[in-house]
């Protein structure tokens, strides 16, 4: 008999420059620390000046591809508003759905040539009905250091998966300096609970 | 102990884990890392060489002094590098020489996507295929080995998704190193002139036998028979994205895709019932397993295009296709990689645009300038091209050709490429102006070092090469150097340049702006002062990420205060992006762009 080989996918995506290869980074020695097999992927050098930076995360018993086919990511975490309508043929039907309210315009928005969607969170409930929507702004703020973000998002994302919460801190406290753990801690934790 | 690495960071602790300290490359996604990973241990030499080309011959020397030498590039990188590549392999390592060829499918950071498994068969050298960090760091040992065995370089290719993608691998204590370096005499075999290259040309069909005999039996050749109706032939992350989506079909897994185990091959297919094989890119096995007489199907199912992801595999095979959901009905504005915010190239590219000049372009960050609203590039072939295409198209163009043919080319990428191209031009006498985007690194790479910076990848002080003194040697007279932040000597250095005769360099210097060794004078971000602004765009034509403009009907709080009747709307920056450049600054007529109180 095969025992299920169950892998869940986790695709970050936004803008780049927003510490989504780092907030991947993260969780993936999460899953390690809590023993799992886990795989990740993302693209760098050109694609990554100013334009969309995704990375996929995949964890389970055994993973082989460290990047998702379409229709099969179980959460989707949007760095970005606009970046979540991108990759929506990615989703599973019933999949989670976190975003940050943060809007990026594009080169033909801030030209004045196209427009940034305005009913973003609409389109994507019609569909989907698991959304959870953050300012992680805010809470980075409130945390203390701005650049704390993709920690907060982590935050919201941790509530959505069952992993303990010691094992996230341990590789929080790892990732940062030791004068910026104390704002990640708090941005984490906020995000967990917001 | 467990670490979770990229396939670059993986190659790298394995070739430190089994006694390499000599490496040498040049920048190139997805290749960079490797050098950059192996740069940071012990006691290793590293160096990034001013080319391809250079980098092999550097590791050619080195193995020929008995090292252990890992040479690292993109796949294009092995074009430059090929002329020493082919005849490498008629001399051999004598030490070992490991080749890394990271290949691009999709092309996510280059100008094509050539599989250059094609130059393993072509230059008639081993290579290996790995398909996770784990096995990268495996294989590169085996590489090494291999090549010591045979006396041969041997390749490592990776594609983009090895690379860059990360995964669990188990670190290892390094093993003692046995020293073998020295010098070794040897004319007939490191000689090749013809009377010695003939003799060796048998030797690499001799070894080429020996390599399919060690194929045949190699560990990492697998075969995994689980359902015999379907049997998948493959390397690489291909069989990853097959194993996620077909994980009870049989397979045999190359390890080595070059050369090929035939008989392991043909025992494979006698399991099976229905063979394929799933390759990204070039037929490269399929042609090899059809000339062996087999029954295979191949690219009629598989794109010859772009990498693969476990969809497309799956979606190649199954007659019933999984629907996906038809989601948002609204238009998603695209996202392409821009310029950054202050980037020096902007200013330059604003003014070239300006011109209406044919601008052939080079690789760089600088290429991007090519895209709206900019405009400024209108070629991009290679490494170098600018040079040589700037004046080719001035001579065949003649009159015609007077004061309109720039080529630009970066920092890095001139002194890769561009040296050779500039003797010509003074040489044959061209009339193009070359402009140098001297940003001091290699920045679309991650900030490498070069000889023109000063310092080496080790962080060592060096000689610095002088742009200025090296043009002028190469008999260029007429050589200016620019800040490019500065648009109005750009568009007069660039005008009167222009309407000369003669070649002319022009160095456009700025550090990039990413740049942290030089990034020292802070300047004050700005602002639109929307009651003087006229809504003319001419600041959102620099394509600057912080600018933007918005028509009146979208400023909700807003009202037109100020303008004429046909105005439509204001531009803003978006301070906490703007780094205070004052490009924006110098191109608004009315003054309307201001420092942030």
């Amino acid at each position: 008999m095969r025992v299920a080989n169950e892998v869940k996918s986790i695709l970050f995506a936004g803008v780049g420059g927003q510490g989504i290869l780092r907030a991947s980074d993260i969780l993936c020695m999460v899953m390690m620390e809590a023993g799992m097999d886990v795989k990740k992927s993302e693209v760098h050098g050109m694609a990554q000046r100013g334009g969309c930076v995704t990375s996929h995360v995949r964890y389970g018993r055994k993973v082989y591809s460290p990047i998702a086919k379409k229709g099969d990511v179980d959460v989707l975490v949007s760095f970005e508003k606009l970046e979540a309508l991108r990759y929506l043929d990615f989703l599973k039907p019933k999949c989670t759905i976190i975003i940050n309210e943060k809007e990026l315009y594009p080169p033909s928005v801030n030209l004045g040539d196209a427009y940034y969607p305005e009913n973003i969170i609409a389109i994507i409930k019609r569909t989907f009905k698991s959304l959870k929507v953050v300012n992680a702004s805010e809470i980075a703020i409130k945390a203390g250091d701005i650049r704390a973000e993709n920690t907060a998002l982590l935050g919201v994302l941790s509530h959505y998966l069952k992993i303990d919460i010691s094992l996230w801190e341990k590789v929080i406290r790892k990732s940062f300096p030791e004068k910026a753990i104390a704002a990640n801690l708090k941005a984490f934790h906020m995000g967990r609970v917001s | 102990m467990k670490s979770l690495m990229s396939g670059n960071e993986a190659i790298a602790r394995g070739a430190y884990e089994h006694g390499v300290r000599f490496a040498s490359g040049y920048p190139g996604t997805p290749s960079t890392e490797i050098i950059e990973t192996f740069a940071g241990y012990d006691g290793v030499y590293a160096e990034w060489s001013p080319n391809e080309k250079v980098a092999l011959e550097v590791g050619i020397g080195a193995a020929l002094a008995g090292a252990k030498a890992l040479v690292t590039m993109k796949h294009v990188g092995v074009n430059v590098a090929a002329d020493p590549l082919f005849t490498a392999s008629y001399t051999g390592t004598n030490g070992a020489l490991v080749i890394i060829t990271a290949d691009d499918p999709s092309l996510h950071s280059s100008q094509n996507e050539q599989d250059n498994r094609n130059y393993a068969k072509f230059a008639k050298i081993p290579m290996l295929e790995p398909a996770d960090s784990q096995e990268a760091k495996d294989y590169i040992k085996i590489a090494f080995d291999m090549s010591e065995q045979f006396d041969t370089p041997v390749f490592l290719r990776t594609t983009t998704r090895v690379s860059h993608s990360k995964s669990v691998v188990t670190i290892e204590k390094p093993k003692s190193i046995k020293d073998h370096i020295g010098i070794y005499f040897n004319v007939a075999k490191y000689v090749m002139v013809p009377v010695y290259a003939r003799a060796r040309r048998l030797e690499i069909e001799k070894k080429l036998q020996k390599l399919r005999d060690f194929a045949e039996n190699f560990s990492e050749n697998k075969i995994e028979i689980i359902n015999p109706e379907f049997g998948i032939i493959t390397a690489g992350m291909s069989y990853n994205y097959a194993k996620d989506v077909f994980p009870d079909y049989s397979y045999l897994k190359l390890g080595m895709v070059y050369p090929l185990p035939e008989k392991m091959i043909r025992t494979f297919a006698s399991q099976v019932k229905k063979l394929y094989v799933i390759e990204e890119l070039d037929p490269f096995i399929e042609e090899q397993v059809k000339a062996m007489g087999i029954e295979v199907t191949g690219k009629e199912l598989f794109p010859y295009t772009n990498e693969f992801d476990p969809g497309v595999i799956e979606s190649s095979l199954k007659s019933d296709k999984t629907v996906t959901l038809r989601l948002a009905d609204v238009t998603i504005p695209p996202r392409p990689p821009n310029l950054c915010p202050g980037c020096p190239h902007r200013g330059l590219f604003y003014v070239l645009g300006k011109l209406k000049v044919f601008v052939a372009g080079d690789i760089g960050c600088y290429t991007l300038a090519y895209m709206k609203p900019l405009e400024g590039i209108h070629s991009c072939i290679c490494m170098g091209a600018s040079i040589g295409m700037a004046h080719g198209m001035s001579k065949a163009l003649k009159d015609k050709g007077k004061g309109k043919v720039v080529g630009v080319i970066g920092d890095s990428t001139f002194i890769h490429s561009g040296i050779i191209p500039l003797l010509n031009m003074s040489y044959n006498k061209s009339d193009a102006v070359i402009v140098i985007c001297d940003n001091r690194t290699t920045a679309m790479t991650g900030m490498q070092d070069h000889p023109a910076t000063g310092y080496t990848l080790q962080g060592e002080k060096t000689k610095e090469l002088n742009f200025v003194e090296l043009a002028s040697a190469l008999g260029i007279d007429s050589v200016h150097v620019i800040d490019p932040y500065d648009i109005k000597a750009t568009r007069q250095v660039l005008q009167e340049e222009l309407s000369k005769p003669g070649p002319s360099v022009i160095i456009s210097r700025r550090s990039c702006v990413l740049f942290k060794r030089s990034a020292k004078d802070e300047k004050k971000p700005l602002k639109v002062n929307a009651d003087t602004c006229v809504g003319c765009k001419t600041c959102v034509s620099l394509g600057c990420p912080p600018i933007s403009w918005k028509k009146f009907e979208d400023t909700a709080p807003m009202k037109r205060t100020q303008g004429s009747k046909k105005q439509k709307g204001v531009a803003f920056i978006d301070s906490s992006l703007c780094t205070g450049c004052t490009v924006c600054q110098q191109v608004c007529k009315i003054g309307a762009i201001v420092e942030v109180d």
